[in-house]
């Protein structure tokens, strides 16, 4: 399958694809989940809990959209506040102490830009993640299920693995809002799209990711167990890794050194 | 006219006056507007006062000579010079808006790196480079950055920046975005290992840089006026239908929402960063 990269951009953004919420139904059992930060509020953009991942306890965190205009609206269309990224980064510290691997769905825009957002730290509440995520001493896998938009994304994948979605995308910015500041035209998002090199190919060629899930049959009980199967087996040998830390530091370390003349 | 150079103060920032590229390119306009105060300030005034207006507006200043401001006389030894990034993703006009931002600003990146001694106390420093597209993040930047507190960490040294920044550096796509968990698990390493981290946030200090390293200091300091902020106010606008609220995202209303801990003018910002500094001493 060849898609234009903006096409892959509409299928990523499309409100009939499995959102977070699909994921957790169908690959975890007995999801509970925990509400708020403790601090200000409770996030509806942003789900996080514990659950049984072929019976072993699990945190999952994740990005959810919804699918009904009802469902997308009470979700903010997952646009998260900074309430969102500090209750999941609670999660992922309760996670921590309890030795338990963190499974993360991502599927944003972006972190929402509103006044509230900014008043409440936006930046700081990424920045802590991507501070703290870093030396969590408990695997981390992140799959990118549809939108990885910009900071909003990244704050849920400093991870030990990022997967991919055929489909989704990865980017450092929209490309409406590329087309907007290189030409000044937001319509010009079809070519900004193929310049910024964010389908799940690209990101695999970066070395931003390591996998990519096809979706031949997305939405179906075998695409759940394939992804079920392939979580529990990358999980087993990142428990075993002595060296965790260590080597999610040199993941992101090498990104970009390599295009940089010294 | 001997006697008028006799009386003119010596002062290292008039030289970086008269040949800073862009702004400060009208040699033959001995004045400027500040857009606060709307008066006609003569240039030598303000290079004398830090580039800082009679009326408190600050204005923005090249990395180089803020590094001349803040450092010991020929202190600084400057780290990582010649590393600047390609066009990994062949990005269209990249290159060519990169070189000629070279030739006219003189630096080869976005952020200058290096050690120095502020009031006889070393640190690593980074200052960012706004004149060289707004600061933006892109490869070389992330390395600079992480490589310079990777070796603070082995010196044991304390890490001062001063930020500024349009965000991540969109032509070199998702590069840029990695940048940002870069750096940040670079500053973790440092802080883990007892070292102080100092940022000093100026005009504009936004986007991927803010939601990264700028906000990941243990002492956040921001200069006055700064605009300091994640979203860009006509995205939030665009975003939410609203007019926003007076001063909003400028560093007195992000002080007031505690996101940082001073204010801090230029004309005190050398000592107060110096008393910081030795009284961290040794960590």
């Amino acid at each position: 399958m060849s898609l234009i990269p903006y096409n892959r951009v509409k299928l990523a953004r499309d409100s009939e694809r499995p959102t977070g919420l699909d994921y957790i139904k169908n690959i975890f059992r007995g999801f509970m989940e925990f509400h708020g930060d403790r601090r200000f509020a409770d996030d509806h953009a942003i789900i996080g809990g514990i659950a049984r991942l072929n019976g072993h306890p699990v945190t999952v965190i994740a990005i959810e959209k919804g699918h009904t205009a009802k469902e997308r609206t009470y979700r903010n269309f997952g646009a998260a506040h900074p309430e969102g990224y500090r209750k999941a980064l609670r999660l992922m510290k309760q996670a921590e102490k309890f030795g338990r691997p963190i499974i993360c769905f991502v599927d944003t825009s972006g972190a929402y830009c509103g006044i509230g957002a900014e008043e409440r730290g936006q930046g700081q509440a990424i920045a802590e993640n991507l501070m703290e995520m870093s030396t969590l001493c408990v695997p981390v896998i992140s799959i990118l299920i549809g939108e990885g938009g910009s900071g909003g994304a990244l704050g849920l994948a400093v991870a030990d693995r990022v997967w991919m979605l055929q489909n989704a995308v990865y980017s450092v910015i929209s490309p409406e809002g590329c087309a907007s500041i290189l030409w000044k035209d937001a319509s010009k998002a079809e070519a900004a799209a193929a310049r910024l090199k964010l389908t799940a190919e690209d990101a695999k060629s970066l070395g931003v990711i390591e996998r990519i899930l096809s979706e031949d049959d997305i939405g179906k009980k075998e695409f759940y167990e394939r992804i079920r199967t392939l979580l529990a087996e990358e999980l087993s040998e990142l428990s075993n890794d002595l060296d965790l830390v260590g080597k999610r530091y040199e993941r992101f370390r090498r990104i970009g050194a390599d295009v940089v003349n010294k | 006219m001997a006697l008028i150079n006799f009386l003119k103060p010596k002062n290292q920032l008039e030289e970086g006056g008269r040949s800073a590229a862009l702004v400060q390119r009208d040699e033959g306009e001995p004045e400027k507007k500040c857009p606060n105060c709307h008066k006609d300030i003569p240039l030598s005034r303000l290079w004398a006062n830090r580039l800082v207006c009679p009326c408190g507006y600050h204005f923005r200043m090249k990395a180089r000579q803020r590094m001349k401001m803040l450092v010991d006389k020929d202190s600084f030894q400057e780290l990582f010079a010649g590393m600047k990034a390609g066009n990994p993703l062949n990005f269209p006009g990249y290159r060519d808006k990169a070189e000629n931002i070279r030739a006219a600003s003189g630096e080869e990146e976005a952020v200058i790196c290096g050690t120095a001694e502020i009031g006889r106390q070393s640190c690593c420093l980074f200052i960012m480079e706004p004149y060289f597209m707004m600061g933006s993040m892109g490869s070389a930047v992330g390395e600079k950055i992480t490589s310079l507190f990777e070796y603070a960490q082995k010196q044991r040294l304390p890490v001062v920046g001063f930020t500024v920044s349009g965000g991540a550096r969109m032509q070199e796509g998702l590069l840029s975005l990695m940048q940002m968990a870069k750096t940040s698990a670079a500053v973790k390493r440092h802080s883990d290992a007892g070292l102080l981290y100092l940022a000093v946030l100026t005009d504009p200090t936004t986007g991927g840089v803010t939601a990264s390293f700028a906000m990941e200091a243990d002492i956040i300091l921001a200069e006055p006026g700064a605009t300091v902020g994640f979203a860009g106010t006509r995205v939030i606008e665009q975003t939410t239908k609203k007019s926003l609220p007076k001063g909003f995202q400028k560093s007195e209303f992000v002080l007031e929402h505690g996101f940082v801990d001073a204010i801090v003018s230029r004309l005190n910002q050398r000592k107060m960063l110096a008393e910081i500094l030795k009284m961290h001493n040794g960590g």
